[in-house]
């Protein structure tokens, strides 16, 4: 058999009786390689960019999925992995989302990294078992002597007229499991240090693409870390109501903002990056600065994550508030057909409806 | 032209040794094991039983919340991790009390599932075996993921899947066949067929000839055996390990078996099947059929019956204290063990919790924090 990886220290080298292979998994800190300042890389490119950086710097990770290797993935994320790292690193799976997130779940308890791809947020159903009662519970049952480094990367959420099962907000599912980390990017540079920062950790990270966002272009520095995860970034600076969103729509907030100013009303844009690990330190900062607060998500209201944040600034800051914590959400409705997605999406007017209303508070 | 192979599977299972104790006539595989593995067989399945049956006193006697026996599985569990090296991973679902012990994984280390002190068990990776699986089936893909790492470090090691007929049922059960068929994994399944997944027969479970029939489908060796005979279950699970480790790819067993006690401490198997079933399996069972076969052989001798129930005794012994006088575990792992490092909402209810059990409180706290 043809050993491609190394082999990493294993569990009882140096005991009596060799127990073996259980890899004591050590990942190396995402660090910045070769590659200097990529101008303009869209977002799909920067994702591309950091899986090759990613496997270059670390011969453990691996990346597979349905039609990710030959094809490059059907929006070419993955493009030129397996020709790069052969197809024992970047292979294409069977048509089987709980098989991919199985698998991965197999590969790390022997100490490799997978970065397996869903190909659709609406295909992440199949795999929820593995991911919520396995993927996100392995370090605990094991007392935590397993580690469970696995990026599943989900291409998320909507605005790109598809059909049904290929616009969904997935985030509260992985939200209210504990064991595993969720980020967003909005940025191409975010999108690039996210991954690479979540293929480094110890846990399972889910790491939702914003796919309406895929073809925003930026320079990505890809020598200097941009914020860990675990933390927001303040994409605005206002006075009047902060705005709290991730994803696609923190460029919607941020045109928002633009025509609120002709308003009169200064909004405050953070976007979260990371929903759990949550930067609630952030998001207070700026809410005892502002007393107001409107939470933008595009999925549905009941139980979304703006629930959960409207609900820790009442907690923790109710006695700076000037107004209530408002949610501009998708409603709880199914995902709704392309032709009326437009009219289903928080946009700029659903967000400024609420800040007109967080303003007119007496 | 090429000669396509459906890939036959036989219904009549493998067997090596007769009801009785005597030989059968097979003679595809050997039953030529040194006399030491032979005795050592005899050994781990007579204390697998004895454990088994303390631990069914200890939920009967209020200590332990729930236990799921493996009476009358003991040929098939030790038959098929006896064949394996230590460094091959195993799979199991939640019965397999033999492979645990014959691993090395201590009666306390088992007892903290069923004492209600820790999931999955305790220190089960350092003994090269994944923590048990509440849920059906869905152990098989990390089976097939250990052994794809397998293949990519470069290692001959061979991952063991214990399933169950009930768990191939299950969607995946499929794709982890299917997956390891596919990518040739060097993984071997082992069901134990003990004919009832709770109270539903296999007829209900599917209408094939035999679980083993559905290997054809997926293209890799399928073989029925019978699982009450130890040297067959170790000859049959010996034979596909060799396979995948020289490359061959993936086996389904099906092991013919039966589970004589109930699902679990809590079920009543009474209200589903008939006493005469459970007679009739009483006849075949495991551990008196192979002792008649040692004495037959002159293996078995009294030294050893007397060695292997001082062993029974001590592991019973073992049993009892650690499982009845351990201290629980400090709160604060609850959540120390989500993430690797914990995450800063998580570290504010680990304080909360500290300082729910520091509070003066009227209520049921009182009592709780006793248990601490």
């Amino acid at each position: 058999m043809t050993q491609i990886i190394e082999r990493p220290p294993m569990h009882g080298d140096d005991a009596e009786e060799p127990y073996g292979p259980m890899l004591t998994t050590v990942p190396r800190a995402a660090r910045p390689i070769s590659v200097p300042t990529s101008p303009n890389l869209t977002m799909a490119q920067a994702i591309n960019r950091a899986l090759h950086d990613a496997m270059a710097a670390d011969e453990r990770v691996l990346v597979f999925g349905e039609d990710v290797a030959k094809l490059g993935g059907v929006f070419r994320v993955t493009e030129g992995l397996a020709e790069t790292f052969g197809e024992q690193r970047c292979f294409d799976t069977p048509l089987a989302e709980s098989g991919i997130v199985g698998i991965a779940i197999g590969l790390a308890i022997r100490g490799l990294v997978s970065v397996p791809e869903i190909q659709f947020d609406g295909f992440a159903a199949p795999a929820f078992d593995q991911m919520v009662s396995h993927l996100a519970k392995y370090r605990m049952r094991t007392r935590g002597d397993v580690d469970m480094p696995v990026t599943i990367r989900i291409p998320s959420f909507g605005g790109i007229g598809a059909v049904e099962h290929h616009s969904e907000s997935t985030e509260s599912y992985w939200l209210h499991t504990a064991g595993l980390k969720v980020v967003v990017p909005s940025t191409p540079s975010d999108a690039y240090w996210l991954l690479r920062q979540s293929i480094v950790s110890r846990d399972p990270v889910i790491y939702l693409e914003p796919k309406r966002r895929y073809w925003t272009r930026e320079a990505v520095d890809t020598t200097a870390p941009a914020l860990p995860i675990g933390r927001a970034a303040v994409r605005r600076i206002g006075a009047d109501v902060t705005v709290v969103t991730y994803g696609s729509l923190v460029a919607t907030a941020l045109s928002a903002a633009e025509l609120a100013d002709q308003r009169g009303w200064s909004l405050e844009v953070i976007d979260l990056r990371s929903l759990n690990p949550l930067d609630f330190d952030t998001v207070a900062d700026s809410v005892r600065k502002t007393g107001r607060a409107v939470v933008m998500h595009e999925g549905p209201r009941t139980l979304g994550f703006g629930a959960e944040l409207a609900a820790r600034v009442q907690e923790e800051l109710f006695y700076d508030l000037e107004a209530p914590v408002l949610r501009a959400t998708g409603f709880d409705t199914p995902y709704p057909p392309a032709r009326l997605e437009k009219l289903w999406l928080p946009g700029p007017d659903r967000l400024l409806d609420c800040v007109e209303r967080a303003m007119e508070q007496p | 032209m090429a000669e396509v192979s459906a890939g036959g599977v036989e219904l009549a299972p493998v067997r090596l040794v007769d009801p009785d104790g005597s030989p059968t006539a097979e003679d595809r595989y050997s039953r030529d094991l040194p006399p030491e593995t032979l005795s050592w067989l005899y050994e781990m399945m007579v204390v697998t039983r004895e454990l088994d049956t303390e631990f069914i006193n200890l939920q009967r006697q209020g200590e332990l919340a729930l236990f799921a026996s493996c009476r009358g599985q003991e040929a098939a569990q030790i038959g098929a991790t006896a064949s394996l090296r230590k460094t091959d991973w195993l799979f199991p679902q939640y019965r397999e009390i033999g492979a645990f012990l014959l691993r090395g994984i201590t009666p306390a280390q088992m007892g903290a599932v069923w004492r209600g002190k820790w999931h999955g068990g305790l220190g089960f990776t350092e003994k090269c075996c994944a923590p048990i699986s509440i849920q059906i089936g869905t152990h098989g893909l990390h089976a097939v993921g250990a052994a794809m790492a397998a293949q990519r470090l470069g290692e001959d090691s061979v991952t063991l899947a214990f399933l169950g007929d009930g768990a191939t049922s299950e969607g995946d059960a499929h794709e982890a066949l299917n997956f390891a068929a596919v990518f040739k994994a060097p993984c071997v399944f082992f069901v134990q067929n003990n004919q009832w997944a709770i109270s539903t027969p296999v007829s209900y479970q599917m209408a094939a000839p035999s679980i083993a029939h559905r290997a054809i489908g997926y293209g890799m060796p399928g073989i029925r055996v019978d699982g009450n005979d130890v040297l067959a279950c170790y000859a049959v699970t010996a034979e596909a390990a060799a396979r995948a480790r020289d490359g061959g790819g993936p086996t389904l067993i099906e092991a013919i078996t039966y589970r004589m006690g109930p699902h679990t401490t809590s079920d009543d198997p009474t209200r589903y099947r008939s006493q005469g079933e459970v007679d009739h399996w009483s006849a075949l069972d495991p551990i008196a059929r192979y002792r008649n076969y040692l004495q037959a052989a002159g293996v078995w001798t009294e030294r050893l019956e007397e060695r292997v129930a001082a062993k029974s005794k001590r592991l019973r012994t073992e049993l009892r204290e650690s499982v009845v006088g351990a201290d629980d575990f400090d709160v604060a792992e609850m959540f120390d063990t989500v993430y690797h490092d914990i995450t800063p909402d998580l570290a504010h209810q680990r304080e909360q919790l500290l300082a729910e059990l520091a509070k003066e409180c009227l209520g049921e706290r009182s009592d709780r924090r006793a248990g601490v």
